[in-house]
């Protein structure tokens, strides 16, 4: 994960994927992608509030600050949604509305 | 109970994904579901020992409660079976309800009803995949143990499926003595339909019980399974099952872990909820998708499922180095072998499974069976009484009916 796109990513707006569902689970939550039928393990709970919390939050950043995650840990959160991103479990905000 | 030395006590926090799942999970991810007990087919080594329909096999209604329940507890998908499921004739109706409240269907089926109509149907449904079942490359292997013409009607449906545009059907294969030869060609007809292959392990469950001597592979072809899953792992699918392989060095790809009660389940056409697919008997019923609180509350707090997710004794199995890797094996294939489950796999590549089986062991009574071999005598079709004594051929026939009570009296 290049530091720039940390960056780029802390100050953009993402939502979970429309066809993903999370189920809370004792160790955190599984995503389910009715599409590709990907199934993920989150493993950390804190990920997990994150993500809930980039729906009502402009930036990543705002969810970050709102899930009470220190500066220092942003990147390893960063890189954690950036691999989420790259199988469609999350998705940019702009594309929010056109699914 | 003495302490199963690699087990962890309470749930960790962190750690990986298989000691998370050993302590279960709030709803399970792999439930297979069999609709009815009826099946068309007769196959020897069928795990549910079907044919008959049981008459109390859930109502459409009762079915579509199930699926309501599943969407709560966001089971995102589950595995229909049975039996036959196609044949009840509420099953494409239940497979529209399920999609319809997020519970994506993947179904097995020996292809009976997978017609051209169908196979355009499933071809737009979204959250559908098709299994069809095929346990030999060629006719003759096949039908050995899934009866007559069963080879041609699961190449027909594959056809009709690659003919409607469904993609990346499953080509499902149990994998025994006789077709271990044919990983290659198996392969080969699943490619040539657009599908993938996956392959399972021959469980002694149901009436595998009874042919599981004669077809489960040779120790010898446990090492060719392997070295085939090693080489084309990536594109074919095992459903986890061959675990108890990854003792012969590194981990083959998913889950080496025994799931049942953890992480999955079945559901009987009766609504009997046991602890896997390869477990139906009464030692592994948690409850009844009817009983007060529903499929929930025996997912969650039934006390077979607890004990389950509690730290598993594995005896002997714990000194062994590979044990990490297979973990003991397959809960359901040494309790219908007969060996105890704190002990080897009867499968076990290190060996330890035939020095297991040569021992005193007692295979456990099946505690239910709907083959239709195990009709009633009354209920059995009567086979036509052939007569011995060729009749009279210059005599009249005498009717009953004839008015003359010296009818046939020839004195």
């Amino acid at each position: 994960m290049k530091m720039t796109s940390t960056d780029t990513m802390l100050d953009e707006g993402w939502v979970l994927s429309p066809a993903v569902a999370l189920r809370p689970e004792p160790f955190g939550a599984m995503a389910y992608h009715f599409g590709n039928r990907k199934l993920t393990f989150l493993k950390r709970p804190d990920l997990v509030r994150v993500i809930r919390s980039l729906e009502d939050s402009p930036t990543v950043r705002d969810a970050l600050v709102q899930s009470g995650v220190p500066e220092a840990q942003w990147p390893a959160y960063v890189g954690a949604l950036r691999s989420l991103a790259a199988t469609d479990m999350i998705r940019a905000s702009e594309g929010k509305n056109n699914d | 109970m003495t302490n199963g030395i690699s087990t962890p006590v309470a749930r960790p926090t962190g750690g990986s994904l298989v000691d998370q799942f050993e302590f279960g999970l709030d709803a399970p991810i792999c439930l297979t579901w069999e609709l009815t007990y009826a099946c068309n087919l007769a196959c020897v080594h069928c795990l549910s020992s079907s044919g008959r329909r049981d008459p109390r096999e859930l109502t459409t209604e009762q079915c579509e409660a199930v699926i309501d329940e599943l969407q709560r507890m966001q089971v995102f998908y589950v595995n229909i079976g049975g039996g036959e499921p196609t044949v009840r004739p509420d099953f494409w109706h239940l497979l529209q309800y399920a999609v319809d409240h997020q519970v994506g269907v993947k179904f097995s089926t020996n292809g009976i009803r997978i017609d051209k109509e169908k196979a355009a149907f499933l071809a737009s449904t979204p959250y559908v995949d098709v299994q069809i079942s095929l346990d030999g490359a060629t006719a003759e292997v096949n039908d050995y143990v899934r009866g007559p013409g069963s080879y041609d009607t699961a190449i027909r449906a594959l056809e009709n499926l690659n003919e409607a545009g469904f993609k990346d059907a499953k080509v499902s294969v149990v994998v025994t003595r006789q077709n271990v030869g044919q990983l290659d060609e198996f392969k080969r007809i699943a490619d040539d339909h657009g599908a993938t292959l996956r392959l399972t392990r021959l469980r002694p469950s149901g009436r595998g019980a009874d042919v599981w001597d004669e077809l489960h592979p040779l120790p010898e072809q446990q090492r060719i399974i392997y070295d085939w899953l090693m080489a084309n792992g990536d594109n074919v699918l095992t459903g986890d099952s061959f675990f108890h392989l990854a003792a012969f060095g590194e981990s083959l790809p998913g889950l080496n872990l025994c799931g049942a009660g953890r992480v999955v389940c079945l559901i009987d056409p009766v609504g009997d909820v046991y602890a896997c697919p390869f477990a139906i008997h009464e030692t592994f019923l948690a409850g009844n998708v009817l009983d007060e609180g529903g499929f929930k509350t025996v997912w969650q707090e039934s006390e077979l499922f607890t004990e389950l997710r509690s730290p598993q004794t594995s005896g002997a199995c714990t000194k062994c180095a590979f044990f990490d890797a297979c973990r003991g094996g397959c809960m359901a294939a040494k309790f219908f072998t007969g060996l105890p489950l704190d002990g080897p796999d009867p499968e076990c590549v290190q060996g330890y499974g035939e020095t297991a089986l040569a021992g005193d062991r007692n295979r456990p009574q099946p505690s239910q069976d709907h083959s239709r071999s195990a009709l009633p005598k009354r209920a059995q079709p009567v086979m036509v009484q052939l007569s011995l004594t060729r009749p009279d051929p210059v005599a009249p026939p005498v009717s009953a009916c004839a008015a003359s009570p010296l009818s046939g009296f020839h004195p």
